[in-house]
């Protein structure tokens, strides 16, 4: 091999290098790119709700109440719309057989009994008339309407029935059938019917959960950073501590639910599934990342400061509290929304304390019962039913834009309010 | 209740404040003070505020506990076993809330209505004793305040302690994590010989399934039941498939970074790598289970290969694919850090830059890049989600990735998710396993912030 080839040969080695390291750039891009994307693709429908528009003939006789009475809300709340209910779908088809009756039940969402009691409640002049009424379709005929459920498979592998079908077809000839904005994925509880489902409870439960934990770890986590830049004495116990917190933060997070589970639940006797516990957890977790965020800030406040400080008489305590701390504060808080960020994701830990209950009422403390909006991930994504994979989706998608937004607020922060000394 | 006493207790302090403020204000007409009139206000407001705070903390915490001793001491000497008498305070305790709906006994209502009895006496006898104690010290402070009072010393001491303590807060953790998984696991090794556990090829959680407390101490249920073996090897096994995306892709990014990237690529590039580090693991958990674990089962029949939908490889694979920015940052760190110089020799000498980066850059960042690596395999095994929800729940010894197997953390999970019945070696046998996840971690991080430190301290 002469000189020449030999150049030729190193520069093809430079050459092959640099590609590998851009295709490992590109790679990791790459994933991300094709994560968000399945994420939004199969995500985007939950925010749109499907409705069957029916008319509905608020008949006296058919609710059993008095026809040349205008009836009182008592009389409404009272009136039976189960069979009211029953009855206005027969006339969907005055055919059916018994069997197709339950089917055209099914095709609404359990909850037709009161949306047809508060359509009445809302509009007192329908009494006695036939009105169009929408009621929420059933899970299936939802998924179905918008296409991420085949129906060209055998009718015994499909959730939804062909007599199912052929309504519903026909409904969406007449334009019967409408999809809205789904407010009520951000106002319900969760359910176990997907097309109920919403993410009110678990989010009132993560916000809960990180009120608790700024409570706790922000102050704890300054005062022991300020402690330990600006009061320590250089002793073993410090660098003890040094190192305890260090640990901390490379400890996996799963092992702080066996903490709040072994102590927090088992020796205090805190109730079990609350924020309180998992606030409490997770704020034992974003501790050391605060504490080192913290420091690092404290220790970018320049020594001239202090120094100037105390040379015009101000004590130790003085000079950390009026000048080292404010300077130091940005950097405290950028360092603190992060923490935070991280333990709004957090699951595993709030799993083991038994965040991961079925929770269908909103919570109104942090002492109530509650899920949080990863463990609702969680629990969606372990559930069989077809309707739950894109709540899934959207449930992430409501997770990232707050973390995105956590995020973007401590750069934020970071670039606006630092102080840059040099 | 507790909280209109916490309450009055923090309004009693700020207003403290301002009497003791204006008592100074007063003395510094005709005479002078030593501290500023504010320091007399924080004065009196600590005394104040912090022994009440102190006595009233102490007595919530302790008061649930000798309550309970007080009613249970009329049955302790019926011999009855510790799950028994929780079941009768629980009962207990529901009743005197109105919410029980059991078989009522004699001795239960009895004890119901001693209970609130003992809550009465416990609840005023706290707000009297926890006020006299407040307007005591109170008291004192106010009448030891004068021009020479010493204020703002004893403040800032007052002060200075609790910063301490806050920065004990870590310990405490550390010492709280460490007392709850040995205190079970000590339990949980007196039914299980440790042998057993470390060297057991077989897990079967599900197995050790006790329907009373009688049962749960004889030792032969649990033969061939917990053997870790099989979820360590697990364990390691898919953090070994997670390193082996992660660290090409990782090592690569970061060199190239450091390296060749221009400053816009660097920009850009860096942050949006970083995501990746942000997002949930649930999520991660969520697309493994949802896409890569159906898509590698249908590369696999496409290739005529049996794939299981819950395999190794796609729990491993994704789990890489979250630990690359821990890489790749870290390693980025690493190489910028090396002195400008070994890279001008080299230059010098006529190599190329890939040449540079092999045979210099390379082998002096290694200590660091090692270092990153370790502290990426811990954040493998801690893994938690991915797993959980990707890989397989049943713990099979197997090497290969495309079967499920299960780990530590997944295998804690199962057994902890829903209610836990505290003293059953199932139980026990999570906080065992955290145990071994605990220790394996803290060694891992030692090692690697040692290796990083010492590497760091060499160039600066």
């Amino acid at each position: 091999m002469n000189k020449e080839e030999r150049l030729i040969k190193r520069y093809k080695a430079e050459k092959r290098f640099q590609f590998y390291g851009k295709a490992a750039i590109f790679m990791a891009l790459l994933f991300l790119v094709v994560f968000l994307t399945k994420i939004f693709s199969t995500g985007y429908t939950a925010f749109q709700k499907t409705w069957l528009v029916i008319p509905v003939n608020y008949n006296a006789d058919l609710l059993y109440l008095d026809p040349d009475k205008k009836p009182t809300t008592e009389d409404i709340n009272d009136a039976d719309f189960y069979e009211f209910g029953i009855e206005t779908f027969i006339s969907l088809d005055p055919d059916a057989s018994e069997d197709q009756i339950m089917e055209l039940k099914k095709m609404f969402a359990f909850t037709f009994e009161r949306e047809l009691k508060y359509y009445l409640l809302d509009n007192p002049d329908s009494f006695g008339k036939t009105v169009d009424v929408k009621l929420t379709a059933s899970d299936d005929l939802d998924q179905v309407f918008k296409g991420n459920y085949p129906r060209d498979i055998p009718e015994n592998r499909r959730r939804a029935s062909d007599y199912q079908l052929k309504i519903f077809d026909k409904l969406n000839e007449d334009g019967r059938v409408i999809s809205e904005f789904n407010a009520s994925f951000f106002t319900n509880a969760d359910s176990r019917e997907a097309e109920l489902a919403g993410i009110a409870s678990s989010f009132m439960g993560s916000l809960f959960s990180i009120l608790v934990c700024l409570s706790i770890a922000f102050p704890v986590a300054l005062l022991a950073a300020v402690y330990l830049e600006e009061f320590a004495p250089k002793n073993r116990f410090t660098d003890f501590i040094e190192v305890n917190i260090n640990n901390l933060a490379a400890v996996p997070s799963i092992v702080f639910g066996l903490l709040g589970l072994g102590v927090l639940l088992a020796v205090f006797g805190l109730p079990r599934s609350t924020p309180l516990v998992g606030g409490i957890t997770l704020s034992l977790m974003t501790l050391p990342t605060i504490i080192i965020a913290a420091r690092a800030s404290l220790k970018a406040v320049p020594p001239s400061i202090r120094e100037a400080a105390l040379a015009m008489g101000a004590s130790r305590m003085q000079t950390t509290m009026h000048h080292t701390v404010p300077l130091a504060l940005p950097g405290t808080l950028s360092g603190t929304i992060i923490g935070l960020a991280q333990a709004l994701g957090e699951t595993a830990p709030l799993i083991l304390i038994g965040m991961v209950a079925f929770v269908n009422t909103i919570p109104g403390t942090p002492m109530d019962p509650a899920a949080s909006l990863p463990v609702q991930i969680y629990i969606w994504a372990e559930s069989a039913e077809r309707g739950f994979v894109e709540k899934v989706s959207a449930c992430i998608m409501v997770l990232l834009f707050f973390l995105i937004f956590m995020n973007l607020g401590a750069q934020l922060i970071r670039h606006k309010f630092e102080k840059k000394w040099n | 209740m507790n909280s209109v006493i916490f309450l009055t207790i923090v309004l009693l302090a700020l207003s403290s404040y301002f009497f003791g403020r204006k008592k100074a204000i007063l003395i510094q007409s005709n005479k002078r003070l030593t501290a500023l009139p504010k320091f007399y206000g924080y004065y009196l407001a600590i005394w104040c505020g912090a022994p009440a705070f102190l006595l009233y903390a102490l007595w919530s915490i302790f008061e649930p506990s000798i309550v309970r001793f007080f009613i249970l001491s009329d049955y302790s000497s019926q011999g009855l076993l510790e799950g028994e008498l929780n079941l009768f305070y629980e009962k207990v305790k529901s009743l005197s809330r109105n919410q029980y709906s059991g078989e009522l006994t004699a001795e239960l209502q009895r004890s119901a209505e001693k209970y609130l009895n003992f809550r009465d006496i416990a609840k005023w006898s706290k707000v009297v004793i926890v006020l006299s104690l407040l307007i005591a010290s109170t008291g004192y402070a106010y009448t030891k305040i004068s021009n020479n009072t010493k204020t703002r010393e004893p403040v800032e001491i007052f002060l200075k302690g609790v910063f301490f303590l806050s920065s004990l807060a870590a310990i405490l953790t550390t010492i709280g994590i460490i007392f709850s998984l040995l205190f079970q696991t000590i339990e949980f090794f007196q039914v299980i010989p440790l042998f057993d556990f470390v060297f057991g090829m077989h897990w079967y959680p599900a197995k050790a399934f006790v329907r009373d407390a009688s049962e749960a101490l004889d030792p032969s249920m649990y033969s061939d039941t917990f053997g870790a073996v099989p979820i360590f090897a697990g364990t390691f096994f898919i953090a070994l498939i997670a390193m082996c995306v992660a660290i090409p892709i990782g090592l690569l990014s970061g060199i190239y970074m450091a390296e060749y990237a221009s400053k816009r690529l660097r920009q850009y590039a860096k942050p949006v790598i970083e995501i990746l580090a942000g997002i949930p693991t649930v999520v991660y958990g969520f697309f493994a289970a949802l896409t890569v674990g159906p898509f590698l089962k249908d590369l696999g029949l496409s290739l005529g290969l049996e794939v299981s939908a819950e395999s190794a490889l796609a729990a491993g694979g994704v789990m890489g694919i979250m630990i690359i920015p821990f890489i790749s940052s870290l390693s980025d760190d690493v190489i910028t850090s090396v002195p400008q110089n070994l890279r001008d020799g080299s230059y010098a000498m006529g190599a190329t830059k890939s040449e540079t980066i092999k045979r210099v850059i390379f082998p002096a960042a290694l200590p660091g890049i090692v270092g990153s690596i370790l502290l990426g395999v811990s954040r493998a095994i801690g893994e938690t989600m991915i797993v959980v929800m990707a890989s397989g729940l049943a713990a099979n010894l197997t090497l290969n990735p495309l079967e499920s197997t299960s780990t530590i953390t997944a295998q804690i999970v199962v057994i902890l998710i829903g209610d836990q019945q505290f003293g059953d070696p199932k139980t026990q046998a999570a906080f065992a396993l955290g145990l071994s996840l605990f220790i394996v971690t803290l060694v891992l991080n030692i090692v690697a912030l040692s290796v990083v430190k010492k590497y760091r301290e060499k160039y600066e």
